[in-house]
């Protein structure tokens, strides 16, 4: 019962400076929908292209500026020197792994919550199919997992800011490659029993990382 | 400095005269290939150096697991010195495999499960060596080098896996190919032994190379202690 509080406490900390301050998620904000410009030009997302790339286009965004608020997030407790203070309080460690793992991934969901309508608007397509918005909320998860844990390590590092996504990006690809796959399926109506494998792969990806993630995460932040 | 070893001048030397009986078994006792000729001699070599980077990175991994356990530098030192050998022979394993394709698949490059998953190996291990390069406390490198190492071969099945939900044609001279696989053939018993005798042979370079590497990452602690002690007097 105290894991669950001091996990729900560290949720509530940054949930609550956030709500304060709004840099990481208006950040990852315009950094979202910037990512989408560059795309609508670089790739002329005219109607033929659009529904094979759509799925593509989102999740490239979905990662960079999910890389950009882990980056932030973490960057914020080493430097005011909230970590220590998070450290020495008499919980257990994981509980801070998994409070910082799900407010990451609420920041996450947010920013996706507001990028996928923006995309229907734009563009004029559906997005709204429960299998597909189930795949972003799977992916998220995966992506998270991961990059919470490596976030801590990078924000301990000379070369913080342009290290975190070369460690998190080669891990989280089987999540990336997966998630654009089912997303393309249920957005183009594919049946299920095509989709199936693609979920199953990012099930087993979801419970790997974050149980590996649970076990490492005393060894990245013990001084 | 103790003096290199006996045991590692016979190991080398016992290893040149192996390198040296493959090559000429590669060359003159395998059979020419019917269909695709030379250049499939390259197969006995790519082979052995991609199991040589599999094999360091099986090691590095397993050395991560030991040194969070014992927090022994040894093992840390054990884990570079793999990931080093292991990012070497991977890359020549893409490269002899992209020599034997331009004329087999008409392609330097394409993206098969196999080639892919071998690139993004080789990536998180270029990803490891920069995490050690940007943490100057030797302690923190060594338990984030491991934890970063273990994370990283944890994740190769999964890429493999995610890669191969595509189609493939990379040939499978063991066990029983996907359909469209270009490039195949079945051994004669020459090539079986030539290969078998390229694997033990590369087997022996990765252990002769990990001795060195190791002797080597002993010394420049030694170098990187006497530095600090020196910087303490003066």
């Amino acid at each position: 019962m105290t894991f669950v509080r001091a996990t729900a406490a560290v949720i509530a900390k940054d949930l609550a400076g956030e709500f304060r301050s709004r840099e990481l998620l208006s950040a990852m904000l315009i950094f979202a929908v910037l990512v989408i410009l560059i795309f609508n030009f670089a790739l002329e997302l005219d109607i033929k292209t659009r529904s094979t790339v759509t799925a593509g286009v989102l999740w490239v965004t979905f990662a960079f500026a999910g890389s950009l608020g882990l980056n932030r997030s973490m960057a914020m407790e080493k430097d005011r020197g909230c970590i220590d203070g998070l450290l020495l309080a008499p919980v257990d460690r994981s509980a801070i792994y998994f409070g910082k793992m799900i407010g990451n991934l609420v920041f996450m969901l947010s920013v996706e919550a507001i990028v996928l309508p923006l995309y229907s608007i734009l563009y004029n397509t559906n997005l709204f199919k429960i299998g597909f918005l189930g795949v972003v909320f799977l992916g998220s998860l995966g992506y998270v997992a991961v990059g919470t844990l490596l976030a801590t390590m990078a924000v301990q590092t000379r070369t913080r800011d342009v290290l975190l996504p070369i460690l998190l990006f080669p891990l989280v690809i089987p999540v990336l490659i997966a998630s654009v796959k089912a997303s393309m399926g249920y957005l183009q109506g594919i049946e299920a029993e095509t989709i199936r494998p693609w979920l199953n792969l990012l099930l087993v990806y979801d419970t790997v990382f974050i149980a590996v993630a649970f076990m490492m995460f005393d060894f990245v932040v013990e001084e | 400095m103790q003096p290199k070893p006996k045991a590692l001048t016979y190991l080398d030397i016992f290893t040149v005269v192996l390198f040296l009986i493959s090559l000429g078994m590669v060359f003159f006792y395998a059979p020419m290939e019917a269909v695709m000729g030379n250049v499939q001699r390259v197969f006995y070599y790519h082979v052995a150096v991609g199991w040589v980077g599999m094999l360091s990175f099986l090691a590095a991994a397993i050395a991560g697991i030991l040194y969070l356990r014992s927090k022994d530098r040894k093992w840390d030192q054990f884990a570079v010195a793999a990931v080093e050998i292991g990012v070497v022979f991977t890359f020549l394993n893409i490269a002899t495999g992209s020599i034997w394709a331009r004329p087999i698949w008409n392609t330097w490059w394409t993206w098969d499960p196999r080639l892919t998953t071998a690139t993004i190996m080789e990536l998180i291990y270029f990803a490891y060596l920069m995490l050690r390069q940007g943490i100057e406390d030797p302690d923190r490198r060594a338990r984030f080098g491991a934890v970063y190492v273990i994370l990283g071969f944890i994740s190769v099945p999964l890429t493999f896996l995610s890669a191969r939900l595509f189609r493939t044609i990379h040939p499978v001279v063991f066990g029983t190919n996907q359909p469209g696989a270009e490039g195949d053939f079945t051994m004669t018993p020459e090539m079986f032994h030539t290969f078998l005798f390229s694997l033990f042979t590369f087997t022996f370079v990765f252990i002769d190379l990990m001795w060195h590497r190791l002797r080597l990452g002993r010394f420049a602690d030694q170098v990187e202690q006497l530095k600090l002690k020196f910087s303490q007097h003066s």
